[in-house]
Formats: structure tokens, C-alpha cells, sequence
């Protein structure tokens, strides 16, 4: 007997011991670990110097020697331009469709998820059977299926149809009016920001009001009075200061005005469908998960169905809305990624694309890819976090 | 003399706007005006696509016939499919070998069965068969060399055949990886919770196709020299990565449903950690995160098309290149509405069975 408990007390107590043990471990993880970044680190560096390629970051300053498609807010020549503006473009590129996409995606999904719950069996099925098709479809083969066989399709640029008296689509993309400014402009967009502060703070001074008063004051149409008229004023004081390109043909095509790219319509399209079928089931489940009592208490104190549904219902249901929310951004964000395959400019397409297979500098161009990705998620999830805890319950 | 009535009067049937079709029609599509308006513009809307659809796809559409010039009909070209559908199912693998992909997948179909079905009552051996024995006939049938069956090059291998190779081998690898990562990230020692974290996170963060770039470029530098890796194995590895990582955040999700009481009282009954996670807190944890395992691999199985970018010629990219042939030139609609509907088939049957066993499963853990 005192054999067995001087074995289970003294003798093994140092190697039994849980905190002895954990140190342990997890000397052997570091040391198996530093183990493995060095073997990997001295494989690679063998092979780059075997290959000739010098690593470093020095490849950013040499001139990228191709050109891009689609070039936005920036110049860009092949001959002068450098990889590290084919990284800003690309960024920039993401940025503009993963933007547009997230407003176009959250707008789709927000229709559909509502219309999803309508009472109305025959809307409620077209939603059901838009959700379900779009989210069991590859995102990719449906980028494919836009830009190939919905967007590649369409006239060529010599046959383009004509849509109203300015607007011309072809298979090289939309073509619509551009606004040239001309001196003086810079007074509406001052005017468009003085509506928006405004707005903030007739917004604050209604709450305060009605908290005090109870009398409400309509914010919303008064917001987008003031977004409206002060820009419109500032027009006509500057006297339309801007000239309209209208796009018309010559001889080799259309010119003038803005035009949508093909790839760009694509991505946008592809991506917004597919998230906004899943954004609309998590709006559905959002809605449901609002009990039915709240209404019906909201209604049974007098209040208006929409006002219902503005004051008590969203309110609540966002709560469960915006967390998965806000992984369907970072999808989307992720999936313009998928840009590559319909040749749209964006970082991945062009930097770790176009650039990697110039320099072969594959460690840098791929670290740095990911280290903007990584960035971006970082900073979407902190936005919604803050959001999150702005509309989280307060609790006593 | 009794003026009152002793027996009870039947029930009047409820009043026919209310009840049967009539009721139903009214209460969810005419209950107001509005509602009536967004019937009848849904009904249009619904028998323009329809009609649309159907004369595309089956009433106009061409099927018989082997070349272009067959297709005299205005609706889609299946002849474009028909011709090629072996190489879409199984991309380059040789005509007179094909026979090996049908038996790996009845092979493969007997093992689900008896994992899923509730006929099946004892699952130790087709879990065994199918996580053990199977893996190990698929890759000796697959690819050949051995027992007289010529070598077939992964190159080789495409179309459907590859998608499901690519899908089924990444979640055999993810499965168990992830399990792993979730139990590091849950460890109390800081430095294997932080590799793991960091891990998955990092993961989590980036674009398949960014990890995809990385296995295809940087796993050659990475590896001794003379050590070479085929384009397929390449794309194994960023694909299992990848989807560990998502894995880990399903499994630890299913860990943090388990009450910490389990692990005390196994503890209590003196099981070591190891012990304790095999028979008590994993298959707990595992049963319930079933569901979101299910929709992982719908999640995956839809990723597998981007191998497409690092040029594997999977389901996608084997129908993509026949789009390209000059004899077929046009042929993108009925290529890509031939790839979702085989996709959509998939993931719809999946996501349909994920609920199922979600229903099936609500029992003890959610009351």
C-alpha cells in the first residue's frame, strides 16, 4: 500500500505534474517549429540563389513592362510605370468593385430576404428559388457564365445597341455621358459635404427635441432636401460649371464618355448575386429571430406597421444580422480575387498574376498579396465590430 | 312546450373565402391591393423565365447529331455536351482505362452508404473501410503502376473525376487537421494556442486563390532540392490547408457546446486528456458540428473550381477549354449551364441532407 502512494506522490511527481508537462510541450512545439521555419528557410534560399533571383523588395522600383486593362484615378504607361504602381492599381481596382459590390450585394439581399418572408406564397417562392440556385452554384462558373455567355454576347461595338439617346451597350461594355468639370466645380462637392454635416446635426437636434418635446421631425426627408437642394444651388451659383462628354462614334468606335468595362460588369454582377443570395438568408433568419410578440405589442400600442417594423423589428433583428454579416463582406472582398479568371486588373490578377511571373519574386509578391487581404479583413471586422457594439442591447 | 333546442346544432362550414383553395388563394395572394400587384407582375415574371427556359433548354433545344453544323434549332446545343461528355467526366484519363474511376466510385458509393444510412447500425467497420482502406485502393486503382494496371499520370486525370478527387481528398485531410487546430486553439498553453490561432486566422484572412498561388509557386522552393511535387499534389495541399482552417473554427464551435462538466467528470473518473477528448467530448462535439461539416465541404466542393487559375483541368476549366475549340466556337451558354446544373445537383442534394441530420440531431443538446 505506502508503495503504491509514495509511486503516485513523490516519485513521478515532477514528470506527472500538468504545469511541468505544459512547459515541456511546448518547448518541443517551439523547438519543432523554429525547426521547420529553418529547413524551410534554407531549402528556399538555396533554390532563389540557384535560380538566380535576388530577394528584397528592390523589384517594387523596376518598370513593370505590360500594360493593364482597366486604370483607375491613376497614370499608367507600360514603359515608365513601376511594379509598385501595378500594386496601387490593383488595389485600387479591388477596392472599387469589392466597394460597389458590397452595396450592390447588401441592397439584393435585403430585397430578396424581405420578399422571402412576404405572405405572399408566389414572391416568397422566386425568392426561395433565386437563394437556392445562386448559393449551390460555383461563384466562379457564374463569373464565367456573366462575362461569356451574358456579356460576351452582346453586339460588337460597331452594332451596339442604343439605349435612350446617350447610353450605347456592346461587347466592349457600357458606354454613358461623362461629366468634364470646369472651373469652379469644386464648389458642389463642398456643398454635398456641408448637406451631409448638416444632416448629422438636424439629426441630433430632432432626437434631442423630441426627447424633450415628444414631437417627432420628419429627419429622413429633410436629410435628403438639404443633399439635394445645396448642390443644385451650388450648381447654379457657379453656373453649371461643367461640360457633359456625350460618347459617339468615329472612326474607330465609340468615343468619349465613360465606359464599364466588360470584366469589371461581370465581377460586379457575379459577386453581388451570389452574396446577396446569402446575405438574404441571413436577413431571413435575422427577421425570424425577432418573436413575433414585439409586434404585436408595437401594434397593440398604436404604432404604424412601417414604423413597426423601422423602430422594433430592425432594430433587434440586426443584432443577429450583422455579425455573419460581416463574414459575408470579407467573402466578398475575398472573392474579387476570383477577378483573375475574367481577366478584370485587380491585385491579385495583375500583382501576384502578371508581376509575380515577371520577376519571380514569389515570396514577396505573394507575401504582400496576403498582407493586404489580411489588412483588409482586419479592418472590415473592426467597422462592423464598432457597428456591432453601437446597436448591441445595453444592458443593465 | 320546450322552445329551447336540446340537441346541438352542427357546425356551419367555414365561410368559403376563408377556407380550401379559394380561402388560401385569397389569404396569400389577393389579401390587398398591393399584394395583388406583386402577384400578378411575380406570375409574369415567373412565365417569362419559364417559357424561356424550357424552349432554351429542352423544346428548342439540339440533341441529336455529333457536330456543329447539327444544331439547326434555336434553343441550346447539346450535341457540344454529348460529344464530349467523357472527357468531361473524366478529362484525359484513357478511354479503355475509365472503367477503374467507375468502380473507385461504386467502391466509394458503397462506403457512404454505410456510413450515412441508419440500416447500418455497427459504423466501426465502414468507418474504417472508408477513412482507411478505401484512400489506399482509390490511389493504387487511380493512378496505376501496380498489379498490372498502367500508370496513369495525374495530368491525366480531369473533368468531374478530378473535381470529386480534389474535393474528397482536401476534406480527408482538412478533417482531421482541423480537429487538431481546434483543439490547439482551445489549449491552455499559450505558445500552442498562438501557432494555432495564427494559423487559422492567416488562413481565414487570405483568398483561396492567394494560398492556391503559394503551394503552386512557393511549395517548390520550399522543398529540398530534387524533391518535386505533380501540379495536382500542389493544389492537395493549399486546398486541405485552406479548408483545415475553416475546419478548425466548425469543430471548436462544436467543442464550446460541450457543457465544461463532461471534461470534469471524465477527469473525475480518472481519464487523461487524450482519453477523455476520443471517448467522451469528441464524439459529442463531432455529432453536433455534423451540419456545419456539411455545408464546409458544400463550401469546398464549390472552391474546387479555382484550380482552374493554376491550370488544372477540372469539371470548370475542361468545359471552359472546349468552349475555346474553334469547331464549337459560341458554345459558352450550354457549357456553363450544363457545369452549374452538375454543380447545382451536388451542392443542393448536400445542403438538403445537411438539414435533414440537423432535424435528425436536435435531440438532447437543444431544448
Amino acid at each position: 500500500m505506502t508503495t503504491d502512494v509514495q509511486g503516485l506522490g513523490a516519485g513521478d511527481s515532477k514528470l506527472r505534474d500538468p504545469r511541468v508537462r505544459a512547459i515541456f510541450y511546448q518547448i518541443l512545439v517551439i523547438v519543432l517549429f523554429v525547426a521547420f521555419v529553418a529547413y524551410v528557410g534554407s531549402n528556399t534560399a538555396e533554390n532563389l540563389e540557384k535560380r538566380g533571383i535576388a530577394s528584397g523588395l528592390g523589384f517594387l522600383q523596376q518598370p513593370s513592362g505590360f500594360g493593364i486593362g482597366i486604370v483607375l484615378l491613376m497614370d499608367y504607361s507600360s514603359q515608365t510605370s513601376t511594379h509598385f504602381d501595378v500594386l496601387l492599381i490593383g488595389i485600387i481596382n479591388t477596392l472599387a468593385v469589392s466597394i460597389s459590390g458590397i452595396f450592390l450585394a447588401t441592397l439584393i439581399g435585403f430585397v430578396f430576404g424581405v420578399l422571402r418572408l412576404s405572405k405572399n406564397w408566389v414572391v416568397n417562392r422566386i425568392a426561395y428559388v433565386y437563394i437556392e440556385v445562386v448559393r449551390n452554384i460555383p461563384l466562379l462558373v457564374q463569373l464565367l457564365f456573366w462575362y461569356f455567355a451574358v456579356l460576351g454576347v452582346l453586339p460588337r461595338v460597331k452594332e451596339s445597341a442604343q439605349i435612350g439617346e446617350n447610353f450605347y451597350v456592346n461587347n466592349r461594355g457600357i458606354n454613358f455621358p461623362s461629366i468634364i468639370p470646369s472651373d469652379g466645380f469644386w464648389l458642389i462637392p463642398v456643398a454635398l459635404l456641408v448637406a451631409f454635416v448638416l444632416s448629422v446635426f438636424v439629426s441630433k437636434w430632432a432626437r434631442k427635441r423630441q426627447d424633450l418635446t415628444g414631437q417627432p421631425f420628419p429627419v429622413f426627408w429633410a436629410s435628403v432636401g438639404l443633399i439635394i437642394i445645396l448642390p443644385v444651388i451650388a450648381t447654379f451659383i457657379m453656373g453649371l460649371p461643367y461640360t457633359i462628354d456625350y460618347p459617339s462614334f468615329s472612326r474607330f468606335g465609340l468615343r468619349g464618355g465613360w465606359v464599364l468595362e466588360p470584366e469589371f460588369l461581370a465581377l460586379l454582377i457575379g459577386l453581388s448575386v451570389y452574396t446577396g443570395a446569402f446575405i438574404a438568408e441571413i436577413v431571413r433568419s435575422g427577421i425570424n429571430s425577432v418573436s413575433h410578440g414585439q409586434s404585436e405589442a408595437a401594434h397593440s400600442l398604436g404604432i404604424r406597421p412601417g414604423l413597426t417594423t423601422r423602430l422594433v423589428v430592425l432594430p433587434q433583428a440586426l443584432r443577429v444580422i450583422v455579425p455573419p454579416l460581416t463574414s459575408q463582406y470579407l467573402n466578398l472582398v475575398k472573392n474579387s480575387s476570383l477577378a483573375t479568371a475574367i481577366g478584370y486588373a485587380d491585385v491579385t490578377a495583375i500583382f501576384a498574376g502578371t508581376s509575380l511571373n515577371q520577376t519571380g519574386q514569389a515570396i514577396e509578391v505573394i507575401g504582400i498579396t496576403m498582407l493586404f487581404y489580411l489588412s483588409i479583413s482586419l479592418i472590415i471586422s473592426m467597422f462592423m465590430n464598432w457597428y456591432n457594439k453601437r446597436i448591441a442591447l445595453v444592458e443593465r | 312546450m320546450a322552445i329551447v333546442k336540446t340537441e346541438r346544432h352542427p357546425d356551419l362550414p367555414p365561410p368559403a373565402s376563408e377556407a380550401g383553395v379559394i380561402g388560401w388563394l385569397r389569404n396569400n395572394l389577393v389579401s390587398s391591393p398591393l399584394n395583388a400587384i406583386l402577384t400578378v407582375i411575380s406570375i409574369y415574371v415567373i412565365w417569362v423565365a419559364l417559357s424561356n427556359l424550357l424552349s432554351y433548354a429542352f423544346i428548342n433545344a439540339n440533341f441529336a447529331g455529333d457536330t456543329r453544323a447539327d444544331c439547326t434549332d434555336s434553343g441550346a446545343c447539346w450535341v457540344f455536351i454529348k460529344v464530349r461528355f467523357g472527357q468531361i467526366m473524366y478529362g484525359f484519363y484513357p478511354a479503355e482505362e475509365r472503367w477503374r474511376v467507375d468502380i473507385g466510385y461504386v467502391l466509394g458509393a458503397i462506403g457512404l452508404f454505410g456510413i450515412l444510412s441508419d440500416w447500418v447500425k455497427n459504423k466501426k467497420w465502414p468507418t474504417i473501410y472508408m477513412f482507411a482502406i478505401y484512400p489506399v485502393i482509390c490511389y493504387f486503382l487511380f493512378s496505376g503502376g501496380y498489379f498490372g494496371l498502367p500508370t496513369v499520370e495525374t495530368s491525366e486525370w480531369g473533368g468531374l473525376f478530378l473535381t470529386l478527387v480534389l474535393a474528397s481528398v482536401s476534406i480527408f485531410v482538412a478533417l482531421p487537421l482541423g480537429v487538431v487546430l481546434a483543439l490547439g486553439r482551445r489549449s491552455e498553453m499559450p505558445v500552442v494556442r498562438m501557432l494555432c490561432v495564427g494559423f487559422i486566422e492567416l488562413i481565414r484572412g487570405v483568398p483561396l486563390i492567394t494560398v492556391l498561388f503559394m503551394a503552386s509557386v512557393m511549395l517548390p522552393l520550399f522543398m529540398p532540392e530534387g524533391v518535386n511535387f505533380d501540379k495536382l499534389v500542389r493544389a492537395l495541399v493549399g486546398m486541405s490547408l485552406f479548408s483545415a482552417a475553416y475546419m478548425a473554427e466548425v469543430v471548436r464551435g462544436g467543442l464550446q457546446a460541450i457543457p465544461k462538466g463532461q471534461m470534469e467528470a471524465s477527469n473525475s473518473l480518472g481519464l487523461g486528456f487524450w482519453q477523455a477528448m476520443r471517448l467522451i467530448i469528441l464524439p459529442q462535439a463531432l455529432k453536433i458540428s455534423i451540419p456545419s461539416i456539411v455545408n464546409t465541404f458544400i463550401g469546398l466542393f464549390k472552391d474546387t473550381t479555382l484550380v482552374l487559375i493554376i491550370g488544372l483541368l477540372d469539371l470548370l476549366s475542361i468545359v471552359k477549354a472546349g468552349t475555346t475549340d474553334k469547331e464549337w466556337l459560341g458554345m459558352a451558354t450550354e457549357g456553363y449551364v450544363f457545369v452549374a446544373a452538375t454543380f447545382w445537383v451536388f451542392c443542393f442534394g448536400m445542403s438538403r441532407y445537411s438539414i435533414w441530420l440537423e432535424n435528425k440531431l436536435h435531440t438532447g443538446h437543444k431544448r
